[in-house]
């Protein structure tokens, strides 16, 4: 059976975060972990070695009570655009393991083709990729939980946040089978957004007027990661407070930073 | 009993003396095969490395000795094409340390990668925009380029070369090494600046990222022309550590003072182009994406501003001054001196453009990332050193390294 494909725009899909709402739950973490069969070890207590796809840091205004003021900040990948595709990792992969999608610009990894170099973990800012320091084991009768729809890494290979693009392969197999031409909002959804219980995280195209994300990332409040190194990321975040919005980004002194916290 | 193999008109220590060496070497030597065994094995959890030190000492290692081998291409150059005859005396050497050198390099890379099976992978789905595929081709290129340079020599071993086939084959290859000195200079222009590039095409990462020329960031030249510059320093070194070690002069003094006068004229002018890359990095790049330069020297146990005036007066203008100075310059002691402060003065550098850039918190309620590296890590980048203290003690004993050296030492 042969059927007409239908050339839709090219889509945009981003995050926009709403900080105030954010209560550091840890419920994106967890619906990340058990969608995407990410690997965990026994021992967890050294957060730099563990794999967190999406990871919460704890931001805080460093100030003494009553001023004191802390924020949760949700980090998936950001799927840089960059300049015209050329993301900060996407450009330094010397194997093409991974590649800038004009198509849903989605930053994907091809593990099977990483030989583990780890040089995009060394280009991108955000630390949003992890290295497989050791082989996935699973405790016992777990593997059978295991998803079917996302490949489990091996030792000696980077991996990161896809946005969940198998639930994009379905829902577009989904639209194929029931002969739409694109498909609709809802039915393209990360296991983070529908997690959270606070409704923090939207998802969706940021080309597209009909997604919530295109109206959302254009609130006075919304801003972006690291905005000023270039690397345009496709995740916002909102925050109505200013100390937040200026933990975004590093500032001069004349520029007015705003009081974070180096720890968390 | 190995006297037939050892070059005519020199003298060599005992069997029993030059086994103890190799054996000493030997040992060393094990214990980071056994540590890269363990690496391959079981995975590079057996380093301190962390999803934030995704480069560490490995890559440190790495571009250290590139740049420290970078000797025999620009030995190889002033030779071959500028026409410093003098520096034949030298050049065989030249070529030894760089062989071994980019043996290391591409020993250490295989034991950095997460999945050694797949390293053919970054010449079969080759990214033409990434800095490492180019480092990639480029080194095993120059690689092959050395090994067509180190085989005449092996050749001429008096066994060997009794042979009419190698004779003939060695002299030939003498004859026509002058193209592959130039192919070797223009491979490595290209390797030494792509490593430089490695860091300095990362946007994201402040401390590391320069502007530049086109695709090639200012560290691309800039590690090209101290690679240039510190090489033959370190050439000269080892040739001074091989002459205490053996008791004997090997090279002219001449021959020294040209090498030693060629690298402080090109430490002078890197050091001063490396001057201005700072300040422009200082005033511009970096408060461009809101940082100051002490952001990137302060709140943090390790890297103060000492790690600059390291790299850039103590390694760089010091030795400099030195050694373009010929009444300092002729002077034993200060030479030396001048020689081992540049070393440590590109190796300093080679580490900043690597440890830091990883230390260095870019976001803004992140932290500095500290790490020590675990004991095979330490195992296996001392591994080269063992490898090459055999390799040199072997090429030493049975081939003719150094051409002055039954002039310098008459046997009776």
């Amino acid at each position: 059976m042969k059927k007409a494909v239908d050339h839709t725009k090219p889509k945009r899909y981003g995050m926009v975060i709403d900080l105030d709402k954010c209560t550091g739950c840890g419920a994106c973490m967890v619906a990340c972990f058990a969608e995407n069969n990410i690997p965990f070890k026994k021992d967890e207590s050294e957060k730099l070695l563990s794999i967190t796809w999406m990871r919460v840091y704890k931001l805080s205004n460093k100030k003494k009570y009553p001023d004191t003021d802390i924020c949760y900040l949700p980090r998936p990948c950001m799927h840089c655009e960059g300049h015209e595709g050329h993301s900060p990792c996407v450009s330094v992969c010397p194997a093409t393991v991974t590649d800038y999608s004009t198509e849903t610009g989605i930053v994907s990894q091809i593990y099977t083709r990483c030989f583990g170099c780890r040089y995009c973990m060394a280009a991108c800012p955000y630390h949003a990729r992890y290295f497989n320091w050791w082989d996935p084991i699973w405790p016992k009768g777990m593997e059978k939980m295991l998803s079917p729809d996302v490949s489990v890494r091996m030792r000696g290979v980077v991996e990161k946040c896809s946005f969940c693009y198998h639930r994009y392969q379905r829902a577009k197999d989904k639209a194929y089978v029931e002969g739409r031409p694109d498909i609709e909002e809802e039915e393209y959804q990360t296991a983070c957004t529908q997690a959270c219980p606070a409704r923090a995280i939207t998802f969706g195209d940021l080309n597209n007027p009909k997604h919530k994300v295109y109206e959302l990332k254009q609130d006075p409040h919304a801003f972006r990661l690291l905005e000023r190194l270039g690397t345009n990321p496709k995740v916002y975040y909102v925050s109505s407070r200013e100390w937040v919005r200026k933990s975004g980004d590093n500032y001069l002194r004349h520029e007015e930073p705003g009081h974070i916290e180096t720890k968390h | 009993m190995d006297s037939a193999l050892i070059p005519k008109g020199v003298k060599r220590c005992s069997l029993g003396k030059f086994t103890l060496v190799i054996a000493v070497a030997g040992a060393v030597l094990l214990w980071g095969v056994y540590a890269m065994l363990l690496c391959w094995i079981k995975g590079l959890n057996q380093t301190n490395m962390n999803n934030y030190y995704g480069f560490a000492l490995w890559i440190w290692a790495d571009l250290a000795v590139i740049a420290l081998g970078g000797g025999a291409f620009f030995t190889g150059f002033l030779k071959y094409i500028v026409g410093k005859d003098e520096l034949k005396h030298i050049i065989n050497y030249a070529v030894l340390i760089g062989f071994i050198c980019y043996s290391s390099a591409l020993l250490i890379l295989a034991i950095d990668i997460g999945q050694p099976l797949r390293g053919w992978f970054i010449f079969w789905h080759a990214n033409i925009h990434s800095m490492l595929t180019e480092v990639a081709f480029c080194l095993t290129c120059y690689f092959g380029v050395l090994t067509i340079e180190y085989v005449p020599l092996v050749l001429e071993n008096r066994q060997l070369n009794k042979v009419p086939f190698f004779h003939n084959l060695a002299h030939n290859m003498h004859g026509i090494m002058a193209v592959f000195a130039a192919t070797g200079a223009f491979l490595s222009f290209f390797h030494q600046g792509s490593l430089g590039g490695v860091a300095g095409v990362l946007f994201g990462r402040p401390f590391g990222y320069r502007e530049g020329v086109f695709a090639w960031p200012w560290t691309f030249f800039l590690f090209t022309w101290s690679a240039a510059a510190y090489g033959p320093s370190f050439t000269l070194m080892c040739t001074k550590i091989l002459e205490k070690a053996s008791g004997k002069q090997l090279v002219k003094d001449n021959v020294v003072d040209l090498l030693a006068k060629i690298s402080g004229w090109m430490i002078l002018t890197y050091i001063i182009a490396k001057i201005a890359d700072t300040i422009y990095w200082a005033l511009v790049t970096a408060p461009s994406k809101g940082h100051t330069l002490m952001d990137f020297y302060s709140n943090n146990p390790v890297y103060g501003i000492w790690i600059l005036v390291l790299e850039i007066v103590i390694g760089g203008i010091i030795p400099a001054i030195i050694l373009v100075t010929p009444r300092t310059r002729r002077n034993g002691y200060l030479r030396m001196a001048a020689i081992i402060l540049g070393v440590i003065g590109v190796c300093a550098n080679r580490w900043v453009m690597v440890l830091q850039v990883m230390a260095v918190p870019v976001m803004p309620f992140d932290f500095w990332a500290m790490y020590y590296p675990s004991w095979q890590e330490v195992a296996t980048t001392i591994l080269p050193v063992a490898y090459g203290i055999i390799l040199i003690a072997l090429s030493y004993r049975y081939l003719p390294i150094f051409p002055q050296e039954p002039e310098l030492n008459p046997v009776d």
